[in-house]
């Protein structure tokens, strides 16, 4: 048994003078009711900046970014260069050689002195004598190059891919789905070893077998939350104020979207910046004398024992990169989008 | 009010496929019409399809079966013919959820002008900008909030948002889903008071959507009563409530306090056995007759038709066919 649950929570009562005019105070009131308020990414603005890894992350990304294309031009040396006298030199920064930047190798025996070399190559320098410090910054600009430009490659094919299966849903959503779930049945390094074999290895090879899988998961965030979305009453108001699909796409439903997309994004980049090394240091990567990180790292690691300045280098600026970018997408993460935060 | 009809609703459904072999009728062989200038008010318990209703007239879902029309021309056709927006900027909606309703990402200015630039786009900036000031000083907001965030307002407020939108591309014929539900009382009254207000002013039509009966009787001109996706009721406001001739518009009535307290202590609640049907899966015959207390054999197996057992009052009922007499 149970009563009608037509009159809702608490029934009340409804008079006629309920209905009389209210005074002109009611205008008084809702000027009260609206205090200022700031605009919904200045909210999140103010909450990312409370974070504290957030800082440091974004000032280290900043300082790396610079360095990557400055750094090249501090030294008279191209990343390129080979000067055979110089080869296997230790890195020497005058004033750091407390730091191990001293300039002695592995013997304790100072080279450039022994060499007679009066120029300090400050990280070192390859068996060919190139400068290491211009490889460094050379590879680090590649390798942000490389995850950059493969991660806007998600962001735009996942969107647009998630949105239009979310949004137009049923039989495009179904068909949409299940080649998505193919392509994720595929193990992705199958897929992209492949990939690199049949193009020549190169930067843009890299790129576009990081992409072909890579987008699935823009694409099943997106498509969360479009769905999710789209059944909201706001939608359905522009719809019946006629808007058009894309208005109703790219101005309600994604820009609701773009905390969970940006965050996303940010978790793109380090782990497009570790597989390009993963795959240079497999030797599927960039080929010689181009460098990236990767790269540099898979050379060091062959004269880890002898030349381990080599190895550590570029091992400490990956790992400084990703530790900054996994930092920042968390920050992002919990201002821009608290529900996500596990 | 004149008698032309506005709008006519004939034999419409509107079935959701949920799978393979599940199909939910929400809106089952529904007819009615609305007058010119009126309010027709839309009761029944949620989940009987109100807002299904509401949302297939304004093609927001395609009909399953059944014909619409708006001023004599059926929907079908004209949005054929001159397409979607000629339509949309004769028909609105608004939306029960004052939260869910706006966009938290534009602007109060954004929300109201972008019918205007979508049914108006001749419309210089600058005259766009008068016309949203105009409309939200006509809805009781001032024009100094339009450039701040639906999250800055309150439920009345964003509600009040909510009905500019819908008046800026001019409409005459206004679907308002339960738009004063989600309000407090006091907040509720003056929401009716505005939409009573700007139907005199600008000779709009509702179809007002309520969940229950107690607020529906002050604004409708008529009532109509629905239960698991039919009508089971329709009649003139004064007439439904003096005599209700369904079962469960009896019940329905009778849920609702009096405001005398004599009389209060004294109402007899007619309490309704059972549950809600599934809607997947609804009774044989009349829906009702699981839940009825006046039920007999015939309700199980026939459906009774929607006839008008009395001038301009429509009923759903076996008590009031020849077969139940
Ligand atoms: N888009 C939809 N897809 C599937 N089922 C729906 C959809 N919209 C509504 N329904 C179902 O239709 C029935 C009527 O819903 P609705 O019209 O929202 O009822 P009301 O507005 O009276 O509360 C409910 O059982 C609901 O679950
Ligand atoms: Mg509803």
């Amino acid at each position: 048994m149970r009563t009608l649950p037509a009159t809702g929570t608490s029934p009340h009562e409804i008079t006629d003078d309920l209905f009389v005019h209210e005074p002109v105070a009611a205008e008084v009131a809702m000027e009260v009711a609206a205090s200022a308020a700031d605009a919904p990414w200045k909210a999140a603005l103010k909450r990312l900046g409370k974070n504290r890894g957030v800082v440091p992350a974004f000032v280290l990304i900043m300082v790396i970014t610079v360095l990557a294309f400055v750094g090249p031009l501090l030294t008279p040396y191209t990343y390129d260069g080979q000067n055979v006298a110089h080869s296997n030199l230790p890195p020497k920064i005058s004033g750091l050689g407390w730091l191990g930047f001293d300039g002695l190798d592995s013997n304790g025996v100072d080279l450039y002195a022994k060499r007679n070399i009066t120029e300090a190559h400050w990280f070192g320098t390859d068996e060919f004598g190139r400068d290491m410090w211009t490889r460094v910054w050379k590879g680090t600009q590649i390798s942000l190059l490389i995850a950059l430009v493969a991660a806007l490659l998600d962001l735009f094919i996942g969107v647009l891919y998630g949105g239009i299966s979310a949004y137009y849903g049923g039989k495009i959503d179904n068909v949409m789905q299940r080649i998505i779930e193919v392509l994720v049945g595929i193990p992705n390094l199958i897929v992209i070893i492949l990939f690199i074999l049949i193009l020549e290895p190169g930067i843009t090879s890299i790129i576009l077998a990081m992409t072909i899988t890579g987008w699935v998961g823009m694409a099943r965030i997106v498509r969360g939350q479009i769905l999710q979305l789209k059944g909201q009453e706001f939608v359905l108001a522009a719809r019946s104020l006629g808007v058009s699909n894309s208005r109703i796409m790219f101005k309600h439903l994604i820009p609701n979207a773009m905390g969970p997309i940006i965050v996303t994004l940010m978790f793109t980049l380090p782990t497009a910046i570790f597989f390009e090394a993963f795959l240079s240091f497999i030797g599927l990567g960039l080929q010689a004398p181009l460098a990236s990180l990767g790269v540099l790292i898979n050379d060091g690691y062959k004269g880890m024992r002898l030349f381990p300045y080599k190895l550590v280098i570029p091992a400490v600026m990956i790992s400084l990169i990703m530790i900054s970018f996994n930092l920042l997408a968390d920050g992002l993460r919990d201002a821009l989008d608290p529900k996500m935060t596990k | 009010m004149n008698n032309r009809v506005l709008l006519e609703v004939n034999h419409l459904s509107k079935h959701f496929q949920l799978g393979p072999n599940q199909t939910l009728r929400a809106v089952d062989d529904v007819s009615f019409h609305i007058w010119q200038g009126e309010t027709l008010g839309l009761v029944g318990e949620s989940g009987c399809g109100k807002s299904t209703v509401g949302r297939t007239l304004l093609q927001l879902y395609k009909p399953t079966s059944g014909e619409i029309r708006f001023a004599g021309e059926r929907v079908s056709d004209m949005t054929e013919r001159k397409g979607h927006k000629a339509y949309t900027s004769q028909m609105q909606m608004i939306f029960q959820d004052p939260y869910s309703s706006l966009n938290p990402r534009m602007t109060v200015t954004e929300i109201i002008s972008e019918g205007l630039m979508i049914h108006r786009p001749n419309l210089a900036k600058k005259e766009r900008k008068e016309q949203v000031s105009a409309l939200l000083e006509l809805v009781g907001l001032s024009s100094r909030q339009a450039n701040r965030y639906p999250h800055e307002f309150s439920g009345g407020q964003r509600q009040r948002i909510g009905i500019a939108r819908a008046l800026a591309v001019e409409p005459s014929f206004i679907v308002a889903d339960e738009p004063i539900a989600a309000l407090d009382v006091s907040i509720q009254a003056q929401i009716v008071n505005l939409l009573m207000d700007l139907q005199r002013q600008k000779q709009l039509t509702y179809l007002f959507i309520a969940h229950d009966l107690s607020m529906v009787k002050h604004i409708s001109d008529r009532i109509a009563v629905m239960y698991l996706g039919q009508l089971v009721e329709l009649a003139a406001s004064d007439e439904l409530y003096a005599r209700p001739l369904h079962p469960y518009t009896e019940a329905l009535l009778s849920a609702i306090p009096l405001p005398d307290p004599v009389q209060e202590q004294s109402r007899e609640r007619i309490v309704l056995q059972g549950e809600i049907p599934n809607p997947l899966n609804p009774p044989s015959g009349c829906r009702f007759h699981t839940r009825c207390p006046k039920a007999f054999d015939i309700c199980a197996k026939e459906i009774p038709s929607f006839a008008e057992v009395l001038p301009q009052h429509y009923v759903k009922c076996h008590l009031y066919g020849e077969k139940g007499e």
